[in-house]
């Protein structure tokens, strides 16, 4: 199944290692290794291969590289910000450190190549020496000559020189105004879900077979392979949870071939996992612990979101429900929610036809701080006087984030703000003081039929409530 | 005279294929220059003449090569040079200096190199000019003959000459052009650009002082001729060791350029681009197929070679994505359909992709918020979805405004090639309206 990597100009020995650490990119070494050519020749000058995360690039340049032990200097854009840390780290792995220190403080792309030239004469190339860029989308926001001058380095400093930029994003988003040497484009593929199946089943642990290792993989495949395609965190995703699959045959419940019974005691541990550790909600750490707690003991697992909800004080809370009903309500229906003697408002048609205008998937409005007010006092049920406390409450909710200030610094008598709370988020914090928040909403508002009341009770939004202020 | 033929007539076909690879491999990756101009012959006498009259007869000159990228400047240029340099005495005074606009951002750094380029860093030594003009003319004087009567004729290049325009008052155009005006020393000043509309670039002043010659390489290739340059950029030397595996070699380019499906291919590329640089890079991945097993380049390899150039690289890319952030493209293309191209957020893309999972039975698909956040975010890291311009920091990341970079036939040949699409998504995707 897996053909023998061959070239002349490279020892069989080292190719048959190269292939043992690249499984599933046979094709891909093999046209790397034919455009890379015999050591002494000479290379295209540049190369872009470009690929999902995860597909394995930086993998496979780097095994050939070590393997091969051809000279080298492998570059991450994210580690070098600077010019200076590039052209240094260049020099250090292709030349030494003497080279290195030869730079000058802040070096630019001149000094840098004067230097290349310079060492070149010293110790001409016998071999091909290769510059390989990782995350290479960075170049790009980089200097605006430093990406045309790397594509063209071998013909700057006359020297058996190839750089290859590894990058997610594809060639057309690099290409600069001007124009610059256009480099061979690769591709490389994602793996398969066979191909996944194979490498992950590759780390086996010792105690079980390899078989049952696999069923693993081929269960926790089923689950997130429609959701994500990323080796790294299949890989992770399969190293936390091999334990708690393992359970009920270490302490003797089921064998290694109930394939039934194991799938029914993992499959609903794989779907919080999808839901906590996939998202990061919980560190590994912390999921590794709650799977050695007993199932009683487990309770809530305190995600990163749980965080968010922050006790308020009272009328916060109340300041909080009135700005969002202000985001999300168009003006005109104020009327309608907070007068006790309102007329009826049509309930347009319109919204039927048009469904984008639900204001729920355009996002929050603008509203000014009067609005604001006069909502916050028909909403809260006690007398209040506006006071400073009043005011300054809105200010913290603006530095908790729950608000966002829309208008400018400057402006002072009437200053604009945003609600930045999602539905739930309101409905738990509405929950709380008792308030029923949905039925002041313009989009879940329906005059004709009591139909959607229910539907928000069933949904769990609301609870319901003996007193309705405004009816 | 056969006797020494046979001595070098067969070396063994591993030895053959490394040379053959290794010639072209100089020809291809590395630009090495051909014996004559290939169809810029023209060109080649002009500027030949120009630099002729520059180096022996001291006449000062200023000359732009223009033509887009991979036309072959660079290579005109430096085979006038290599022929310049035959004649003994342009050898032995001419001095060059070449100034690339990569390298040399800035004019104190061009100055430098110039010092560094004419060995002058020591009579130089620490001396500090007032400004850049009386610099660059204590460097001319300096590289007076002994008799003081005239100085070495100097040859400027400027690669990239366009990004030279782009410095501070085009101090170094202004000066080198100046002198070139004046009687100070004889100096030619070679600009090479891909930009045509360069001369709107530059400031009156050294608009006015350059000699507005300009010699263009747009390329007029015929099909045929273009067919010629292929096989001629292929073929082996006169002086390869093995004379008979040359033959051989040479013969199966001509027959694999008379064949009709590679003369498809090529006409395909020709179609699209005449330069020299993406020939090269077709030739050289028909190049790194030639192996001792097969030593001989085959239609096959060509067609290979062309389907790889031509392939589109976000239907790449799109195959590699979930079955989630696929369904999330098809709900944005008919998002795009619906309300013609307008930007949206994923709040409406959730809203449009919840509308599919309502008509299924099957609750495969039903992911939290936060999953298809963070598949949704995935998408814009591969810049699928780019935000519209707006202020990003205060809006909630939901509510987001984006815009999808796709059309519509790239998702469509997408679906056809993706690995065990289920029938309900490619069905959700061929249907007018979600």
């Amino acid at each position: 199944m897996t053909s023998v990597l061959q070239h002349p100009g490279y020892d069989e020995e080292k190719l048959r290692r190269v292939t043992e650490q690249t499984p599933c990119r046979e094709a891909q070494t093999g046209l790397l290794l034919s455009l890379m050519g015999q050591p002494q020749q000479y290379s295209y000058p540049s190369i872009f291969v470009y690929g999902h995360r995860a597909s394995g690039k930086s993998h496979v340049m780097q095994v050939l590289l070590k393997e091969l032990e051809l000279p080298h200097a492998t570059i991450s854009c994210v580690e070098c910000v600077s010019n200076a840390l590039l052209f240094e780290k260049m020099l250090l792995s292709l030349f030494g450190c003497e080279a290195a220190s030869l730079l000058p403080r802040t070096p630019s792309l001149s000094d840098f190549v004067r230097v290349y030239r310079h060492q070149c004469v010293d110790s001409p190339a016998t071999q091909t020496r290769y510059i390989v860029m990782e995350k290479a989308e960075l170049l790009r926001d980089a200097d605006v000559n430093l990406l045309p001058a790397l594509l063209r380095l071998q013909e700057l400093v006359d020297d058996n020189l190839t750089v290859i930029l590894l990058s997610e994003i594809t060639w057309d988003k690099f290409r600069p105004n001007t124009g610059c040497y256009e480099p061979l484009v690769l591709h490389f593929p994602d793996y398969s879900k066979g191909d996944l199946q194979q490498i992950l089943s590759r780390d086996s642990h010792p105690s079980y077979s390899a078989d049952f290792y696999s069923s693993y993989i081929n269960i926790l495949l089923g689950v997130f392979y429609s959701v994500c395609r990323d080796l790294r965190e299949l890989h992770h995703l399969a190293a936390l949870n091999f334990s708690k699959f393992c359970e009920p045959l270490a302490e003797g419940k089921v064998k290694e071939s109930d394939t039934h019974k194991l799938w029914r005691n993992i499959e609903p541990h794989l779907k919080k996992a999808m839901q906590t550790v996939y998202l990061r909600e919980v560190s590994s750490l912390q999921w590794e612990q709650m799977q050695q707690m007993e199932e009683k003991e487990a309770g809530a697992l305190k995600g990163l979101s749980a965080h968010t909800h922050v006790e308020l004080p009272y009328y916060s809370k109340f300041l909080l429900i009135a700005a969002y009903l202000a985001s999300y309500n168009p003006a005109r229906t104020d009327k309608r929610f907070f007068l006790k003697h309102h007329g009826k408002i049509k309930k347009t048609n319109f919204l039927k036809k048009n469904e984008k205008t639900s204001n729920h998937l355009l996002g929050p409005k603008p509203f000014p701080l009067d609005r604001l007010l006069a909502v916050f006092y028909s909403v809260v049920d006690s007398r209040v006087a506006p006071s400073a406390s009043i005011f300054s409450q809105i200010s913290s909710l603006v530095t908790l984030q729950l608000l966002t200030q829309v208008s400018h610094d400057d402006q002072l008598d009437a200053p604009k703000y945003k609600c930045a709370v999602s539905l739930d988020f309101i409905s738990a914090i509405s929950r709380t003081v008792n308030f029923d928040i949905v039925k002041y909403l313009y989009d879940f508002l329906d005059p004709d039929t009591a139909a959607s009341q229910e539907e928000w009770v069933n949904r769990g939004y609301v609870s319901r409530v003996r007193d309705h202020p405004s009816r | 005279m056969s006797k020494r033929k046979a001595k070098y007539a067969h070396l063994p076909i591993g030895e053959s294929i490394t040379q053959v690879q290794s010639m072209l491999r100089e020809r291809l990756c590395n630009q090495r220059l051909p014996d004559k101009p290939e169809g810029t012959e023209a060109q080649h006498k002009h500027l030949l003449e120009l630099l002729r009259r520059t180096a022996i007869h001291g006449e000062s000159n200023s000359v732009l090569i223009v033509g887009p990228r991979g036309a072959g400047k660079t290579m005109l240029l430096k085979c006038v040079l290599r022929d310049l340099l035959e004649d003994k005495e342009a050898q032995k005074s001419l001095l060059q200096v070449h100034l690339n606009g990569l390298l040399q951002t800035d004019d104190r750094i061009a100055l430098k190199e110039i010092t560094r380029q004419l060995h002058l860093e020591n009579v130089v030594g620490d001396k500090v000019f007032g400004s850049f003009a009386e610099n660059l003319a204590f460097l001319l004087e300096a590289l007076k003959k002994g008799d003081r009567s005239s100085s070495r004729p100097v040859l400027f290049i400027l690669d990239e000459f366009d990004l030279f325009a782009h410095h501070k008052n085009q101090t170094l155009l202004y000066n080198l052009l100046d002198v070139s005006q004046s009687a100070q020393a004889p100096i030619a000043v070679v600009g090479i650009t891909c930009r045509l509309d360069v001369l709107e670039l530059l400031e009156k002043r050294v608009k006015s002082r350059f000699s507005h010659r300009q010699i263009h390489l747009l390329s007029s290739l015929t099909f045929t001729q273009y067919l010629q340059r292929v096989q001629s950029q292929l073929s082996l030397p006169q002086d390869f060791p093995d004379v008979k595996f040359a033959q051989d070699w040479n013969d199966s380019i001509k027959t694999l350029c008379e064949d009709k499906s590679a003369e498809e291919a090529l006409r395909r590329h020709f179609n699209s681009s005449k330069d020299f640089r993406s020939l090269h890079i077709l030739l050289m991945l028909c190049l790194s197929r030639v192996t001792v097993a097969k030593p001989v380049i085959k239609p096959a390899d060509l067609l290979e070679a062309s389907r790889l150039c031509f392939v589109d690289a976000k239907a790449n890319m799109l195959h590699g994505l979930s079955i989630l952030e696929l369904c999330l493209i098809i709900a944005m293309k008919h998002l795009n359909d619906v309300y013609e191209g307008e930007p949206f957020n994923l709040q409406m893309v959730h809203n449009e992709f919840k509308k599919f999972l309502q008509r299924k039975s099957n609750s495969m698909y039903n992911f939290e918020q936060p999953v298809i956040m963070k598949a949704f975010e995935h998408l814009q890291q591969l810049e699928l979805i780019r935000p519209v311009d707006g202020s990003a920091a205060k809006t909630q990341k939901e509510y987001q405004l984006m815009r999808l970079m796709l059309d519509h036939s790239q998702i469509m040949e997408a679906l056809q090639k993706y690995p065990l699409c289920p029938t309900d998504v490619k069905q959700w995707a061929m249907s007018a309206f979600g």
